[in-house]
């Protein structure tokens, strides 16, 4: 007598899976964080070092110098950039999917410290003479961008272009220099076609006041990031950089296609392995296979990890966890059926035997995972939460979901005689 | 199945031959070849460039050498030949990235968005070789630990011999072959580690089942060897249907993936198969004669002891 009751409610959880499934599976995929090895972007590592001698970095300097870098990437437009303080003075900053990564670079790392010099390279003023966040971009006659500042004393503007106005003629300039490093000069500087300071204005009389304007030969791009660079406020240390990663857009893309392409083929070779060997028992497998992938997106994208190229592979691999478990199960299962029991005892021996064995297996798994999440960087923890999510997940699903499903089932007694539905061979079955 | 019948623990010592012989191999072959290092662990700069064609070395080569740096290695990889990696001893600063970055574009005709450019310093080399050398010594030892605890003492030292036994061999088989070796491998070794382990806790499993069925305990060498292999023979088919089904994914992977993940792909098909020959050959077996070895020492000490 086969009990339909249990049947239909076998159908109704799987309707109800395929509609949960069903109606969220492209915002949570929409939501996935890719990260940079697979969006392209970059990573750096910096060495904090302090800026002037005898300045000491403390955990405060590091604090400061990331808000600092974040206020600039801010600037940048990125939309998940990662900035983490390491051990020894390191601070990691990652962006994904940023475009113009020169720039990028470039605006990080510069400690943005404005100086006026004169002519012989001695500072005349200094970002600590001007007010904070007051730098605006005005337009000049001819219509191009200038970048104005605004001062904290108008009488010391006063007595420094009164000094460099008295100088000759050639030399009564005001050099404004944008990260002035040890040895640049402005002699060698003016040579080249491409200085390093910002501008170089000649200076012919005293001025009173507070306004400064910076007219260089700007583009307005160029105007826009000097502007957000002094209102973002200089760095308090100094950064190098020792370690990067730059992956190209298309180098990324190409990467995870193919590799998500490889995915699906390995799982489908799975699932038609599992059919082939366990039947019945690979059908239901092969079902909880599905919610495990699905719930392992889910509880992803909600632990807000980013995916990497290793993490994919973690969750690819993970799968073959998630199979693992059905088919210690289902062989246990195979066992009993074959040592004479009926499907109902044997389903209910091969469950409770295998549990131990699964719960050791996986632990052990985990325990690997979890040392690669403390020590390892940025790929490898990608792929240690992953495959800790994944063992957890594959570890619910293969043992609650498929016991659920196989035992209405063999409730349902439709199974009952019918050792060829788990692959057993009745001949092989011996004799109580 | 072949090995139904097998004795496992009887051809034990063909298999402890071949698995010793496999680590002196390897020892010597370190020695001799060392490890291909990639820039993660020593120090330097890895352009990788990807074209929509064919490319050639040289060309690259060239143009590299143009900007004035001259390459340790190019190597020309992918399936349809479009990927070049070169490796300077250099370490690149951010105006030299962006300036290689470009740099192809008119020589080999491959846009900016195609290239991937790392740089290692010395410092950031070492600190990642040190945190993988932990990496691997803690896991192992929270393994012993948990199966301890879980099983026996016994059981934990031959799975760590099993387990050290597989993580060797891949480093052998990366140094006979000098394929690149680079963080992402440490994961495929600690990955391995966590397969290996579980092939190996599944058949103690059986046998620590299979010893609490006995009515008696069992004491000599003959008992515990039987216990052995009726448990290796009833896990044999998970094992090797799980090896399977694992398998096939890192397959798809090594065939169909990217070629970023190839050093991953690679270590993962070695240590899966030597995983599974090592849980079913080495581990068993070798925790049988130790576990016979164990119980006739106390024995004799026993004996020894004065009668009261």
């Amino acid at each position: 007598m086969v009990k339909k009751g249990r049947i239909v409610s076998f159908f109704a959880i799987l309707v109800v899976l395929a509609v949960i499934i069903g109606f969220t599976i492209q915002p949570i995929i929409h939501n996935v964080k890719l990260g940079l090895d697979l969006k392209g972007g970059f990573e750096v590592l910096y060495q904090v070092k302090p800026l002037k001698e005898g300045q000491k970095v403390t955990n405060d300097t590091l604090k400061n110098a990331v808000a600092a870098i974040n206020k600039r990437i801010n600037v940048l437009g990125v939309s998940e950039p990662e900035i983490s303080i390491e051990k020894g003075h390191r601070i990691r900053v990652q962006l994904p999917g940023v475009k113009d990564q020169k720039k990028a670079r470039k605006l990080l790392s510069t400690t943005a410290n404005l100086t006026f010099r004169d002519v012989n390279d001695n500072v005349v003023l200094d970002g600590s003479d001007l007010q904070a966040g007051k730098a605006k971009i005005v337009f000049n006659d001819l219509n191009k961008p200038i970048v104005s500042l605004k001062l904290k004393d108008a009488d010391k503007f006063a007595k420094v272009t009164k000094k460099i106005s008295s100088m000759p003629p050639g030399q009564n300039l005001m050099v404004i220099w944008l990260d002035y490093n040890k040895g640049d000069s402005y002699k060698e500087e003016s040579q080249k076609k491409d200085p390093k300071y910002i501008s170089a204005p000649s200076v012919n009389k005293v001025l009173n006041t507070k306004d400064v304007v910076i007219e260089g030969q700007f583009t307005m791009e160029r105007a826009t990031t000097l502007k957000d660079l002094l209102n973002a406020g200089s760095l308090p240390v100094k950064m190098k950089e020792i370690y990067s990663t730059s992956v190209g857009a298309q180098f990324g893309q190409d990467a995870m296609q193919k590799t998500v392409f490889a995915g699906i083929i390995g799982i489908a070779a799975i699932f038609l392995f599992m059919l082939l060997f366990y039947r019945f028992g690979g059908f239901i497998a092969i079902l909880t296979l599905i919610v495990y992938i699905y719930l392992v997106l889910a509880v992803f994208v909600g632990m807000k990890a980013v995916l990497t190229l290793p993490g994919i592979a973690a969750l690819i691999l993970g799968v073959g966890m998630a199979v693992d478990a059905n088919i210690i199960t289902l062989e246990r299962i195979k066992e009993e059926i074959r040592s004479g029991k009926t499907i109902l005892s044997a389903f209910r021996a091969g469950n409770r035997r295998s549990l131990g064995t699964i719960f050791d297996a996986n632990l052990t798994t985990i325990i690997a995972a979890a040392v690669m999440f403390v020590y390892g960087t940025s790929a490898v923890k990608g792929f240690a939460v992953m495959l800790i999510v994944s063992i957890v997940v594959s570890f619910i699903t293969a043992v609650y979901g498929a016991r659920l499903f196989l035992w209405l089932w063999v409730q349902s007694q439709a199974l009952n005689k019918k050792p060829g539905y788990f692959g057993v061979k009745k001949g092989d079955i011996s004799d109580l | 199945m072949i090995f139904k019948n097998f004795d496992f623990v009887k051809h034990r010592n063909k298999f402890f031959i071949f698995s010793s012989v496999l680590t002196v191999i390897g020892i010597i072959f370190l020695f001799v070849f060392g490890m291909n290092l990639g820039i993660d662990f020593s120090k330097g700069t890895r352009i990788d460039i990807k074209g929509t064609h064919a490319l050639s070395t040289e060309k690259v080569d060239q143009q590299v050498q143009k900007l004035g740096y001259k390459p340790k290695e190019t190597i020309l990889s992918g399936n349809n030949k479009d990927i070049v990696t070169i490796r300077l001893n250099e370490v690149l600063d951010k105006e030299q990235i962006a300036e290689m970055k470009t740099a192809f574009k008119d020589s080999v005709g491959v846009d900016k968005n195609n290239v991937n450019i790392s740089t290692v310093s010395p410092q950031v080399g070492r600190d990642l070789a040190k945190n993988a050398f932990y990496a691997v010594i803690i896991s192992s030892i929270f393994i012993i630990i948990y199966v301890w605890i879980r099983f026996e003492f016994l059981q934990g030292l031959t799975a760590i011999i099993a387990l050290l036994h597989d993580a060797f061999f891949i480093i052998t088989i990366f140094s006979l072959l000098q394929i690149e070796v680079n963080i992402v491998f440490i994961a495929a070794v600690l990955t391995i580690v966590g397969y290996s382990i579980n092939d190996t806790i599944v058949t103690f499993d059986r046998i620590r089942e299979n010893t609490k069925l006995r009515k008696k305990k069992p004491k000599t060498f003959e008992e515990f060897s039987e216990i052995a292999n009726n448990s290796i023979r009833q896990t044999l088919t998970r094992s090797i249907n799980t090896v399977l089904t694992v398998l096939l994914p890192v397959i798809a992977l090594l065939i169909f993936g990217s070629e970023s993940i190839r050093t991953f792909t690679i270590a993962l098909f070695i240590g899966l198969l030597i995983g599974v020959y090592s849980s079913i050959f080495i581990a068993s077996p070798l925790w049988a004669i130790m576990k016979a070895g164990h119980i006739k020492r106390k024995q004799k000490k026993k004996a020894a002891q004065p009668q009261t």
